[in-house]
């Protein structure tokens, strides 16, 4: 086949027939921008669920004290052991660990001068900042000294920063928290709405020991209680398999028999926000299944316009035999017609693809996501179907009997 | 009945030839075993009533059709051992078409028209704007180039048809009824343009009904009924 004669005789002859060659794309143009846009927009949707996981953090494994459900009863959380500091440093020497934080909170009246503020205020150890990976606009996390001294010092969040100290630098300043005065060392970086709905920068953090020796105090029969641990699993381990292993471990540290239940639970909670957001990823599929019919569709319009072009060319395809062309180049100037007309059809579709979700973006408030993924995607679907329901009507035109073709009225 | 003598120099050569075409119970037996040649330079006028098989002929030996039984020769090629692509090629390296209703592409300028067969050869390294220029030129109308068939005359049809015939520089030139649509002056220049071919050494066939338009030739072959009744050199 020539290539040069079956791209040029393919864009000769749609635009000598300019109104049919536009009506056809029509079906390819319609097509590829709903499977654009639906793709744009469950892209979107999917992005939001992995920045609502890695801001939970997608590594995480999250351990609380309590017996797993059993027939719809919980055996009572209240009666299993809590954790301790000592099963924070026992965790601390698994390998696949990189980092246990521990965290006890409580709801407190924060009070600066004459505002007040109810607000929730954890206690942790250092690696918080790690596992939650916080970052600070200004100041300090505290240290391990505090943490051991159980200074009265605290990290504030964004909201607590504007609500309190509009404007006027927090640090070094003191706030009380039920009563006790506290230090900011650091204001944190603003995180903005959790998954759940909550704010997560609505929050107090001071070394673990101070809220339980001071603020929130301590658990009755276990002085050095942690109500929940999150621990960071290492890169290059499956969280299934870690999860496997901590509990494995956390049986021994508690030392349940083999054959006692556990009482404790450990869950990744970036699975539940998995499991919540995939009745919205089936929905964006099914609804990007249904453009990608109608790109079928359009794919079938294209290739019963050929079959009608074929035939009203018969006498041309004849004449083009006569003169020398082969039967390949005949197949390549109709496969090309069809992937062309397929392929601006595409282009255009593309770019109203783009146009309907920004307007989904607009209006409806989704979250949208346009990668040039794709609109690759969506083009090499178009130049596929072309591809595809072309092929049919060119080989009929291709195999035409030369003198046949010729004297076709 | 007398046939012609088959020379082995000969360009094209048809060896006891048979064309029938069966139409439901019916036989109809287009050509009944002829055996001619044509020398190569030579200009050729086939004559003959309607229905006596000259088209069927042609298309036989522009590679088009293939015949029921017998061989054709083109240039010592046996046409029944090429495959469809060596047909292609022949037909655009060796043949040049010229048909009774032109066969322009009506939505193509004069110089695309002319171009076309130049666009599938796989041999030719010239510069294919140049060549078909000069081929239209050649027939008349360099001043036309640009026109579509819609907008010249019929004669002038048939004269870019004659261009796009010549383009590849062919060998033989295959005319069936060339000026079957053309007035009687038109068709006279269509028949200078011809006859200039064949002076340059071009075998030219051609099919006619007019004694006059045959008279340029310096052979008669008549059919009927599928079979050459007779023949007429009129080498001076
Ligand atoms: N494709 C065909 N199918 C059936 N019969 C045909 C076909 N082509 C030609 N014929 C018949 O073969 C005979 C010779 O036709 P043709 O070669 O076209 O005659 P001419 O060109 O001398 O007028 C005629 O009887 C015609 O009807
Ligand atoms: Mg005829």
């Amino acid at each position: 086949m020539k290539f040069g004669v079956a791209i040029s005789s393919a864009l000769e002859a749609l635009i000598a027939n300019p109104l049919r060659s536009f009506l056809t794309m029509l079906g390819i143009m319609i097509g590829v921008a709903s499977v654009m846009a639906m793709m744009a927009i469950s892209e979107g949707a999917a992005r939001q669920v992995d920045e609502q996981i890695s801001a939970l953090g997608a590594s995480n494994l999250t351990l609380r004290p309590g017996a797993s459900r059993r027939g719809g009863r919980s055996s009572g959380a209240n009666s299993a052991p809590p954790f301790t500091d000592k099963t924070v440093q026992a965790l601390r020497q698994e390998p696949y660990i990189t980092a246990v934080s521990a965290r006890n909170n409580g709801g407190v009246t924060v009070i600066s001068g004459n505002d007040n503020w109810s607000t929730q205020l954890f206690g942790t150890n250092t690696d918080y900042f790690v596992t939650q990976a916080w970052k600070l606009t200004s100041g300090e996390f505290f240290s391990e000294r505090n943490l051991s001294q159980g200074a009265a010092v605290a990290v504030i969040g964004a909201t607590i920063a504007d609500t309190l100290f509009d404007g006027t630098n927090p640090l070094g300043q003191n706030i009380r928290a039920n009563n006790v005065p506290l230090r900011i060392i650091g204001v944190l970086e603003k995180k903005g709405q959790s998954g759940f709905g909550g704010d997560r920068d609505d929050v107090v953090i001071v070394p673990i020991t101070t809220a339980r020796n001071r603020i929130l105090g301590a658990h009755r029969t276990t002085p050095k209680h942690v109500n929940s641990i999150e621990v960071g699993v290492a890169d290059g381990y499956d969280m299934a398999d870690a999860q496997t292993r901590l509990e494995n471990r956390l049986r021994e540290i508690r030392k349940i028999k083999p054959t006692g239940t556990d009482n404790f639970r450990v869950f990744n909670v970036a699975d539940f926000v998995r499991a919540r957001s995939s009745t919205q990823a089936t929905m964006g599929l099914l609804l990007a299944f249904t453009a990608a019919v109608s790109l079928i569709v359009g794919g079938v319009g294209v290739m019963n316009i050929m079959l009608v072009s074929v035939t009203e060319r018969t006498k041309e395809i004849g004449l083009r035999m006569a003169i020398g062309a082969r039967k390949s180049d005949i197949l390549g100037q109709f496969l090309a017609e069809a992937i062309a007309l397929c392929f601006i059809g595409g282009l255009i579709g593309s770019g109203l693809g783009v146009g309907a979700a920004e307007l989904a973006a607009r209006m409806g408030g989704f979250p949208v996501s346009i990668s040039p993924f794709i609109a690759a995607t969506a083009l090499s679907a178009s130049v596929l179907i072309g591809l595809f329901f072309g092929y049919f009507p060119a080989r009929r035109a291709a195999n035409l009997n030369p003198i046949e073709a010729l004297r076709y009225e | 009945m007398k046939q012609a003598p088959i020379s082995s120099d000969a360009i094209i050569r048809c060896d006891s030839v048979s064309k029938t075409y069966i139409m439901g119970e019916q036989k109809v037996h287009a050509l009944r075993d002829v055996s001619v040649a044509f020398a190569a330079g030579e200009m050729t006028a086939i004559m003959g009533p309607s229905g006596s098989g000259k088209s069927t002929l042609m298309n036989l030996i522009g590679a088009l059709d293939v015949p029921t039984s017998g061989d054709l020769y083109i240039q010592g090629r046996n046409l029944a051992k090429l495959d469809v692509d060596e047909l292609a090629d022949l037909r655009n390296e060796t043949i040049g078409f010229v048909f009774q209703q032109f066969n322009l592409l009506g939505r193509a300028t004069a110089l695309t028209n002319v171009k076309l067969p130049l666009r599938y050869s796989r041999k030719l390294d010239e510069d294919i704007d140049a060549r078909a220029v000069e081929c239209l030129q050649l027939v008349g109308l360099g001043d036309r180039m640009g026109h579509r068939p819609m907008q010249l005359s019929g004669g002038q049809q048939q004269r870019v048809a004659i261009a796009r015939a010549l383009a590849g520089r062919p060998s033989i030139i295959l005319a069936d009824e060339p000026t079957g649509a053309l007035d009687t002056q038109t068709s006279g220049e269509i028949m200078d343009l011809l006859v200039n071919l064949g002076q340059q050494g071009i075998t030219v066939i051609l099919v006619t009904h007019e004694a006059e338009v045959a008279a340029y030739a310096q052979r008669q072959i008549h059919f009927r009924d599928g079979v050459i009744e007779r023949e007429i050199r009129t080498e001076p």
